[in-house]
């Protein structure tokens, strides 16, 4: 379980990116931070894992005060988060085994890394995540040789190798086609589902997070304006959340009856 | 119907009085630059058959009559050559990394920032003038030059190439948990290392054709080998160490074009 306490972020500049954010993620759960660009979401998901140090405020993973940890102990929690970005993030000049297997790195010393000698484990488990996106032939490519797609898919297996308890998983769609990103998206809640994680996704794409989230949370100008299921997303809670738009074409219905072929002029007249 | 409206591109310096005031200034410097230099073309023109006679005299080259001077002067400034790269890459390491602004706190960056400022303030030779009276003649003191050169030309480039690098990949390594070593290495070094072997060849190369003039401060090399045969008008044997320094310079440029497509 993930919660966060009175979480603000100010940075240098003054800007207030969190104010006193307070949110719980159960285990198990997948949850979609949606928002408009600068409402904080990346902001939020990188005070957990500290790439970004939040100003004041309480991250507590499982019974771990993360706020509070040394360099040593916070390389140590690290490795309980697996994170998947934007652009994929991967080392372009490294091969698709080597970014994989960096996963590791929280878990192996400097020497045996240095000269790439991994547990037979890990290799083991490398070549398994592999085969489960369908990469393990690719596993001597360099990554800048692989699609876009190809690439996120390989980010995954990095977050998924460090054995996480919690997945930060930040616009992974965000550079990919519509019909690449509903794969990964379904991917990734496959992966959270077989391996009871937790993930928070920050998404731009509303109708996605409605798609694959359990739970969607609302963030705007650093606050949470919307906590709930998907189903609940209405036009007003829209415009609260990005501002006065014609919300109606966005909004999918969710309904147990009917599947996703429904289209949206039908969820309209009703 | 209304006038069209015009446009024009907005001139790069915005203020009418200082925008006329630069170029007439610079415009006037230059011509009293020119009008004050004194050429005196009646020894340009005696010069001109000199330089033909002066080149005449390098031809036919002769690598022969001091084939054994040169041989060992070669041989000494590749070796000075090569021992001052790898010394001064290995030091300049530790003072890149320092002086890139996205790995080190203020303070450690400020001190290699000063390193890198004061080995780079010098050229070669001056260093070489010093070493020389420090450490005597010979190519020791040709390589504490050479490498204090290669210190403040590799760490800068470093430094920068670092401070240039993509911060999503650092990100990303450093949220596995790893430490900070391997940090380096799997984000880091990867992103620079392609256009570090480049600039190790370049310098290498510049190394090499530097070791040539620190001979003549007597700090070794070639360079002793070559003074010497122009202080004795042989310079047919000054020929043949220039046409090998423009062999062997070639040899490592075409090297280094080939290293660099395949590291990339």
């Amino acid at each position: 379980m993930l919660r966060l306490q009175n979480l603000t972020k100010q940075y240098k500049t003054g800007d207030l990116a969190l104010k006193s954010i307070d949110l719980e993620v159960p285990d198990g759960q997948v949850m979609a931070l949606i928002g408009p660009s600068g409402a904080g979401k990346s902001t939020l998901i990188r005070c957990v894992n500290r790439l970004v140090e939040p100003t004041t405020g309480s991250v507590r993973l499982n019974e771990s005060e993360i706020s509070s940890l040394s360099q040593y102990q916070l390389r140590k929690a690290r490795r309980r988060m697996g994170m998947i970005f934007q652009e994929y993030a991967l080392v372009e000049r490294l091969s698709v085994m080597e970014n994989v297997l960096s996963g590791r790195l929280g878990y192996v010393s400097f020497w045996p890394s240095y000269f790439r000698k991994f547990p037979q484990n890990d290799i083991d488990e490398a070549f398994r995540l592999l085969e489960r996106v369908g990469l393990d032939r690719m596993a001597d490519k360099r990554a800048d040789e692989l699609s876009g797609g190809q690439r996120q898919r390989v980010g995954i297996c990095r977050a998924l190798i460090q054995d996480p308890e919690l997945l930060l998983i930040d616009e992974p769609t965000a550079s990919l086609d519509p019909k690449t990103s509903r794969q990964i998206m379904r991917l990734i809640c496959e992966l959270c589902k077989e391996r009871k994680l937790s993930a928070i996704i920050n998404i731009h794409d509303v109708l996605l997070a409605q798609m694959f989230a359990e739970r969607i949370v609302g963030l705007q100008l650093g606050e949470i304006v919307y906590d709930g299921p998907p189903g609940n997303l209405t036009a007003e809670v829209l415009t609260t959340i990005y501002g006065e738009e014609d919300w109606e074409a966005t909004i999918e219905k969710v309904d147990d009856e009917e599947s996703d072929t429904v289209p949206t002029s039908a969820v309209r007249a009703k | 119907m209304s006038a069209p409206r015009t446009w024009k591109r907005p001139p790069f310096i915005e203020r009418p009085l200082l925008r006329w005031g630069l170029i007439t200034g610079s415009t006037l410097f230059l011509a009293i630059s020119i009008g004050t230099m004194e050429v005196n073309w009646e020894r340009v023109a005696a010069g001109v058959p000199r330089a033909e006679r002066f080149i005449g005299s390098f031809f036919p080259p002769d690598f022969t009559s001091k084939s054994t001077d040169i041989w060992e002067g070669i041989i000494e400034s590749l070796w000075m050559t090569v021992v001052s790269t790898v010394i001064g890459i290995l030091l300049s390491i530790p003072v890149g990394l320092g002086a890139a602004r996205n790995l080190s706190p203020r303070f450690i960056y400020l001190i290699s920032r000063g390193i890198l400022a004061v080995s780079r303030t010098f050229p070669e030779i001056i260093i070489a003038l010093f070493a020389v009276k420090l450490f005597g003649f010979g190519p020791f003191a040709g390589i504490i030059a050479l490498s204090i050169g290669s210190i403040g030309f590799y760490g800068k480039l470093l430094a920068e190439d670092i401070e240039d690098m993509d911060p999503v990949q650092a990100e990303a390594v450093k949220a596995t948990g790893a430490s900070w070593f391997q940090w380096l290495n799997y984000s880091v070094q990867p992103q620079v290392m392609p256009r570090m072997i480049g600039l190790a060849m370049y310098r290498f190369d510049i190394n090499f054709r530097e070791s040539a003039v620190l001979g003549i401060v007597g700090a070794g090399g070639i360079g002793a080998t070559l003074l010497t045969s122009f202080d004795r008008y042989e310079f047919s044997s000054s020929a043949s160490i220039l046409l090998i320094i423009i062999g062997i310079v070639m040899v490592v440029e075409y090297s280094s074009g080939y290293i660099r497509k395949w590291v990339q």
